[in-house]
């Protein structure tokens, strides 16, 4: 059982985090603070600075102002000390494969230091999580995209981290991998890893993280939890219906509708105001005779949150 | 634990790790043994050659050969393959891994070459003036021209091919000025001068005093001369991949 140093201290601190490549500002004066044991999703559409911002945290990338510490020890100052409360894994699964996949995660163990009994015993219980016992002693080279991903995971969690940092960890993969993925960060949540991951995927965030910050254009335009965020752009609702029979888009023509559109086999009316919209379209539904196969009122939702933050509204 | 311990390893693991995917595999040790022997003999065969005074160049152009032959492709190809990021996000620093590139180039040039010498040392009965600073060549020429490798890695791309193409270009042009062909003792003027421009020359030259005890320059010029250019070549490569590492490439 992993046990945190460093209790009532935020795992993760950045701070005015800045970086230009030539005349492009990719991060412009980005500030967080992760408190520890938290799963923190930093969300935002492609090119927003989600990465950029990932790779100086990790280390990767000499940012050009600002500063970061993990578990209190500064990155640029002392990387190595740093590195070591991390696990890092990189866009795209990046693991060797001219080496088997044991061999991947006993060599990520050595950079940690690991004794040989440590490596194996723990390699042993990674690959066992991630189903990958079977397929322990092939070259990586052999894999699919969702093995490898788990492989990539398996290296960076091999020291069981305080810290775990995660770029786009489930994008291009099946869903047991995905699964699995998702699995093996709420296992180590819960073994007392703070995790900071990067995602685009809106209903993964929603469903892992604790906080939020959604990043556009190198900005962070919000930081909050994903109810609370979805609160703040509770105004724009939809009712889905679907009908026995096609019906003319006047149907939904009333006072509380701004606008409606079909969408597959239903109709999507967009409201501001519930339960006014759907007494008129019962009503419409029993003046025209209609008979109604489904009806439902939509959540405010995360997307919305993240559309219109990114969009600029 | 202290730092420089964590450092000492990272650069351990490293050398491992490039000795293990990138050096002692077959084709690349097939290669290592097959082009020494190529080379001697479009060296010596027809030719009415002194083995004994030519022997020291042909060594050092083996060890220059294998010492940098695989570590200008280890950068570029882990950028590629996207391996490098996450040896940077593990816990060693620039210079660990510009070492531990190095040393595993080095290992390889030494492991080669020592095959060479001792295979061509028993068929010819190549004599030996001194084994101290045989070995003394051996090390700083292998660790000189591993850091050429690494220095030749440190240029931004991801093309593997680019840079075999730079290698090439810096590297065969060396051979013909660096006492090889023509041994230094009977150079003069301009072309003397210009080989001592080569750091090979001056491995080439300390072979001569190990082996044939017939050295243009003394034996710690020599020395001198290739641990300036191993400083020089760790101190460029670190300037350019921190740069890399400035500008994210």
């Amino acid at each position: 059982m992993l046990i945190p140093e460093h209790y009532g201290m935020d795992a993760i601190i950045a701070r005015n985090l800045c970086k230009s490549f030539g005349p492009v500002t990719a991060v412009d004066d980005v500030s967080i603070a992760i408190p520890e044991g938290g799963i923190f999703g930093f969300l935002g559409p492609n090119g927003a600075g989600k990465t950029t911002t990932i790779r100086m945290i990790t280390g990767v990338l000499i940012p050009d102002a600002g500063t970061v510490q993990i578990l209190g020890t500064d990155v640029q100052n002392d990387p190595i000390a740093a590195k070591l409360k991390m696990g890092v894994i990189p866009e795209n699964g990046t693991v060797y494969s001219d080496l088997t996949a044991e061999q991947n995660i006993l060599l990520s163990a050595k950079f940690y230091g690991m004794d040989t009994a440590g490596r194996k015993k723990r390699a042993g219980e990674i690959l066992d999580r991630l189903g990958l016992t079977g397929r322990k002693n092939d070259y990586v080279r052999t894999f699919s995209k969702g093995m490898r991903q788990r492989i990539s995971i398996a290296c960076a969690i091999v020291h069981s981290p305080p810290v775990l940092i995660l770029d786009e960890p489930t994008t291009g993969l099946d869903v047991y991998s995905r699964r699995l993925v998702i699995d093996t960060i709420r296992h180590m949540n819960r073994e007392g890893s703070t995790i900071l991951l990067t995602t685009h995927n809106i209903e993964e965030a929603n469903a892992l993280c604790s906080m939020i910050s959604i990043i556009n254009r190198g900005r962070i335009v919000a930081t909050d939890s994903p109810e609370n965020l979805k609160k703040t752009f509770d105004t724009s609702r939809y009712i889905e219906v679907s009908f026995d029979r096609a019906v003319d888009p006047s149907l939904f023509s009333a006072p509380g509708i701004t606008r409606a559109e079909v969408w597959g086999d239903k109709w999507r009316a967009y409201t501001d105001d519930p339960d006014r919209a759907v007494k008129h379209i019962a009503s419409a539904a029993e003046r025209e005779h209609l008979a109604i196969v489904s009806i439902a009122t939509s959540e405010p939702t995360l997307e919305e949150a993240f559309v219109r933050l990114t969009a600029g509204v | 634990m202290t730092d420089w311990k964590i450092f000492c390893r990272g650069i351990v693991v490293i050398t491992e790790k490039n000795m293990r995917i990138y050096y002692f595999k077959g084709p690349v040790v097939i290669f290592g043994l097959l082009f020494p022997l190529l080379m001697f003999l479009t060296f010596f065969i027809g030719r009415d050659l002194n083995l004994i005074s030519f022997f020291p160049g042909f060594l050092g152009m083996m060890l220059f050969f294998t010492a940098s032959s695989v570590g200008p492709l280890i950068t570029p190809w882990e950028k590629r393959e996207k391996t490098y990021e996450r040896l940077v996000s593990l816990p060693v620093i620039l210079e660990s891994i510009i070492i531990g590139d190095l040393l595993a180039g080095a290992i390889f040039g030494i492991v080669i070459t020592t095959i060479v010498f001792i295979t061509c040392a028993w068929l010819f009965s190549i004599p030996v003036a001194s084994a101290g600073l045989l070995g003394l060549g051996f090390v700083l020429g292998s660790i000189a021209f591993a850091a050429l490798g690494t220095l030749l890695a440190s240029p931004t791309t991801d093309n593997p091919s680019n840079i075999m193409m730079l290698s090439s270009l810096v590297r065969l042009p060396l051979i013909f000025i660096s006492g090889i062909f023509i041994p230094l003792s009977q150079l003069t003027g301009p072309f003397f001068l210009l080989t001592s421009l080569s750091p090979l020359t001056y491995l080439v030259d300390l072979f001569h005093a190990a082996l044939n005890d017939n050295a243009v320059y003394p034996p710690w010029a020599d020395a001198l001369v290739l641990v300036a250019v191993i400083v020089l070549f760790v101190v460029c490569a670190k300037t350019i991949q921190k740069r890399n590492l400035v500008k994210g490439i």
